[in-house]
């Protein structure tokens, strides 16, 4: 379980996450939604160690990333994976190159190891063709995935996606959220999502926490979502023209 | 952000480079590919700059020396002195700098605008160390290696154009790159080179490293890289030659 307390940060005076608190469960697909620049992005760096908040924790079944070691920092960075909102894959290397590279950097594990778990990563993403082919060579939504198989390669407990669909068409977002909800249930690893996409907020969001301007005004499920009463959720709800026209019916 | 301030930073940013260091093996491969991209890939730029700047300093030299009472001699030790001391070192080393620190630069700079860089660090990976270590071992490496060349091929090169165009015999010019020769000037310009190698891709890195916002900001980290690193190599120039002459 992954347990935030009172995360706040600001850049330069300007407050951007303002006491924020949450708890995401083992084996849920949980989800920060909110709209641009309300500090999503922020709470997710704050949360995968890459900007240290100003208050508040950070726990990992208990371990406090930020006031832990060194040795507790990697171990808990070990358990991660994540996918970056442009795949983040390195242009240098091909699609198996990169999936196996977390491997290469933190086992010891023999070649064909390594090969033979990054190949299996790719086939659980549908993509066991594409091994050799390069990352400019390949569509968004290929990098999505082949993002997501380089996050699971290490087998993690924690799996976060930043706006996993950015980007994509409806049919490839749709895709994507069901590949991560059953990487999910499968492993029973722990999942933070990003988004501000309606279909992922009523698809996979079985705790979801709305943020604006810096603020957690609302934190419920996908169940519970249509029914708030929350003026700023609902605006942000019903701009979906589709969610409009259920509420209307 | 104050002078003082972005000193402080690329002292900080050098000092990362040897913190939580990875698998030795990890340096040898990153280093080997290091020294393709920028010392094997910059043969060609090296080798021309090179020859044409002997040939040009080898007819101007000539130009200027107009009294019987130089010999024509004096003309290929002027080339040969010229090469070792400055020409060879330190142009070159400004040409490698257009070259291979806008490479750096905009590499890394692109490498954090699409979180590549982010990705390297959720997974517990130093990467400034990863990144940044094996180019300057690289650069350490084959720069001197280029440099040796481009002091070959300027002094090749102020021989065929003196040859050619009449300014001096081949016997006189094979004479006056041997006349007084100081055997210092050669490890003095290897030393120069080695220091240069380590401003150049320390300072490109850091800019690229930092790079923050989008293509327009890589392109900017790109030029100021060339610039800052133009201005140390000649800062370091002139130090080391007063210490070390």
């Amino acid at each position: 379980m992954i347990e935030i307390q009172n995360v706040s940060k600001a850049f330069n005076g300007r407050q951007v996450l303002d006491g924020i608190s949450g708890k995401f469960e083992p084996g849920n697909c949980s989800l920060i939604i909110g709209g641009s620049g309300t500090g999503k992005s922020v709470l997710l760096k704050c949360i995968i160690g890459l900007f240290k908040p100003e208050a508040g924790n950070v726990l990992y079944a208990g371990r406090d990333f930020w006031e832990g070691n060194a040795d507790v920092k990697r171990d808990i960075r070990r358990e991660m994976g994540v996918l970056f909102q442009g795949g983040a894959l390195f242009d240098s290397k091909n699609v198996l190159e990169n999936v196996k590279f977390p491997l290469d950097m933190l086992t010891d594990q023999s070649e064909k190891e390594k090969i033979e778990r990054a190949e299996f990563c790719l086939q659980r993403v549908g993509l066991e063709n594409a091994a050799k082919r390069m990352p400019s060579e390949i569509s968004g939504g290929m990098k999505k995935r082949v993002g997501i198989a380089r996050a699971i390669v290490m087998n993690p407990k924690y799996l976060f996606c930043d706006e996993p669909n950015s980007g994509l068409d409806p049919l490839t977002s749709v895709k994507i959220d069901e590949l991560i909800q059953e990487i999910t249930d499968e492993y029973k690893i722990t999942t933070v999502v990003i988004t501000h996409d309606m279909n992922s907020v009523l698809g996979i969001g079985e705790y979801i926490m709305f943020l604006h301007k810096g603020h957690k005004l609302w934190e419920g499920s996908n169940q519970n979502i249509l029914d708030t009463d929350v003026p700023e959720l609902q605006e942000f709800l019903y701009a979906n023209q589709l969610i409009r026209r259920m509420k209307n019916h | 952000m104050n002078l003082l301030t972005r000193l402080g930073r690329y002292f900080i940013f050098l000092g990362m480079l040897f913190r939580r260091r990875e698998k030795a093996s990890v340096y040898a491969r990153q280093t080997l590919e290091e020294a393709v991209l920028l010392g094997i890939d910059s043969i060609f730029i090296v080798s021309i700059v090179s020859t044409f700047i002997g040939a040009v300093t080898c007819v101007q030299t000539a130009y200027n020396l107009v009294s019987p009472f130089i010999p024509d001699y004096v003309i290929s030790l002027i080339v040969r002195d010229m090469t070792l001391l400055e020409l060879a070192p330190t142009i070159t080393s400004i040409v490698l700098a257009g070259k291979v620190g806008s490479n750096i630069a905009s590499g890394l700079g692109t490498m954090r605008i699409s979180e590549q860089v982010d990705a390297l660090e959720v997974m517990g990976l130093n990467s400034v160390s990863y990144l940044v270590l094996p180019k300057i071992l690289a650069a350490v490496l084959v720069f001197p290696m280029l440099i040796t060349i481009a002091g070959f091929l300027s002094i090749w090169g102020g021989y065929v154009a003196g040859t050619l165009t009449g300014a001096i015999t081949p016997d006189e010019y094979i004479y006056g790159i041997r006349a007084d020769f100081i055997p210092f000037n050669v490890p003095f310009a290897l030393i120069k080179t080695v220091v240069f190698a380590f401003l150049i891709t320390s300072i490109s890195a850091f800019q690229g490293y930092y790079t923050e916002g989008g293509a327009l900001e890589v392109g900017k980290a790109s030029t100021t890289a060339v610039t800052n690193s133009c201005i140390a190599i000649l800062v370091a120039d002139y130090l080391l030659a007063q210490l070390l002459l």
